[in-house]
């Protein structure tokens, strides 16, 4: 068994999405110009969840996506083939913010993949990237807009975000 | 989730979860056929070959599409056009492929056997795109999904073919799909095509077509394959027609939400009527819609690394 420790617990990840979402709506004032699109497998669950706290500060519904970016990424020939997920983005995204959410900021490559993957449905007027975790050793110029929680970590440790998974709480882990 | 394979050869050697990784893969792909840029880069700077050494219009369009939908580069090869007629070995027309680096060789041959005599001999990935009497994984791969799309599982489902068996791939593809997924498989059609022989892959056998469909929740028509045909194999079409052909009355006596699917090409008022194949219980055009999400899941699966499962 790898070495784990607890980085966020239940209430910390809610406290985490709360202060995020009051940061996405402190920084896009027209409220209507955005929406949110999660990356699987957890991105888009967090997605969801910011998008609950978001539609109740600007009291109005904030729609959320779920974008797959596997067919995108640039490692597809060198590891076994990803499972892909269905992409479900049920609005129009050209004009708008986007704010792409995912658990875990690390090299920046799932990021890449997602922005060029958004190009497929439009062309957004921003986008902006939430992540629960940075984790820091970043290979592409990428930099997150919102951040949960800054985690210094090895590059052979793994951070793993657990949401919703029957009778175990939710919780955010790195595994040594 | 499990796939490490370098070629699709046969449905034969597929385990029950690979069969249904690749229907998940495929439903993800189906959704990119409905969106404005149909187009995604995963296969960007690959070639993929289709070496169609039999004559095919439908497969091949759907393997190139398939191709081209995943930003890969393709090259099409029919027989007639070919080096085959001045004599080349099909040894040698494939290492010539790959000597100008092809990535994927999509074949169909009517020798069974050939892609994985190819899979031997270079170092491409090879889809078996019907090898004569043999395989069809593909078909059977995107009938699988068809069928899971409308009635969500397997097992317990009663699935009749019923037509020209013997000389039918799609059939023997289909029996080892549906098996492995569960589904119950009965065959039908003359006995000349039909032979008991067929229960060892573990269906059920019977030449009365009213008793076959009777209960069925999918029956899938075969085409008469008169160019595999060595003789002929029972009395007449007309026949064939009267005897096995699905048309109102036959139909009328199956179950309410029996599904109709046919792999193509239909041969009109021999094997189905045809107002049945235009019915809203047929699914003979989704079939077609579906053979290309399924085509681009097989192609982009296939060409997955052997590096870890996981991605991050």
């Amino acid at each position: 068994m790898p070495e784990s420790t607890v980085i966020l617990n239940a209430a910390a990840i809610q406290r985490a999405l709360t202060r995020i979402a009051h940061e996405i709506a402190e920084r896009n004032e027209s409220s209507a110009e955005v929406v949110l699109a999660g990356i699987p497998l957890v991105g888009d669950q967090l997605a969801f969840r910011l998008g609950k706290i978001l539609s109740d500060i600007w009291k109005l519904p904030v729609p959320v996506g779920v974008l797959d970016v596997s067919m995108h990424r640039d490692d597809l020939d060198q590891r076994a083939a990803p499972m892909i997920h269905p992409t479900t983005m049920p609005f129009d995204v050209t004009g708008r913010t986007v704010v792409l959410v995912d658990d875990v900021l690390f090299t920046g490559r799932t990021t890449r993949a997602a922005m060029d993957a958004l190009n497929d449905f439009g062309r957004p007027k921003n986008i902006q990237l939430a992540v629960l975790i940075d984790r820091g050793h970043r290979e592409l110029p990428v930099r997150a807009d919102f951040v949960g929680k800054n985690v210094p970590t090895a590059v052979t440790e793994k951070v793993r975000v657990r949401l919703d998974i029957p009778n175990q709480p939710d919780e955010v882990v790195l595994e040594k | 989730m499990s796939w490490n394979r370098k070629h699709l050869l046969d449905v034969e050697s597929l385990t029950a979860d690979e069969i249904v990784t690749v229907l998940d893969t495929a439903r993800a792909f189906k959704s990119v056929g409905e969106r404005a840029i149909k187009k995604v880069p995963a296969l960007r700077g690959k070639t993929v070959v289709n070496l169609f050494i039999e004559p095919s219009t439908r497969t091949r369009i759907s393997f190139e599409l398939a191709a081209q939908r995943l930003t890969a580069d393709t090259v099409n090869f029919s027989a007639d056009a070919s080096s085959f007629k001045k004599g080349e070995t099909l040894k040698d027309t494939a290492r010539n492929l790959e000597a100008l680096n092809a990535d994927f060789i999509v074949i169909r041959h009517s020798a069974s056997g050939a892609p994985h005599f190819l899979s031997r001999v270079v170092n491409a990935s090879i889809i078996n795109a019907g090898d004569g009497a043999h395989e069809h994984p593909t078909q059977a791969l995107l009938d699988a999904f068809t069928i899971r799309e409308h009635k969500d599982k397997f097992t317990g489902l009663n699935v009749t073919i019923l037509g020209d068996i013997l000389y039918s791939r799609v059939a023997r593809s289909n029996i080892w799909a549906l098996t492995k997924l569960g589904a119950k498989v009965t065959l039908c059609g003359p006995s000349t095509l039909v032979p008991k022989t067929f229960e060892q892959m573990g269906c059920r056998v019977t030449h009365d077509v009213d008793e076959a469909i009777r209960n069925a929740d999918i029956i899938h028509l075969l085409r008469i394959q008169h160019e595999r045909q060595r003789k002929t194999m029972f009395p007449g079409i007309g026949e064939y027609t009267s005897l096995f052909g699905l048309n109102k009355a036959r139909l009328a006596k199956t179950k309410p939400d029996a599904l109709i699917m046919h792999p193509g090409p239909v041969n009109r008022g021999v094997e189905i009527d045809s107002e049945i194949a235009d019915c809203e219980r047929s699914l003979i055009l989704e079939q077609v819609t579906n053979g290309l999400a399924v085509r681009m899941a097989v192609l982009f699966l296939l060409n997955g690394g052997k590096g870890p499962q996981e991605v991050a």
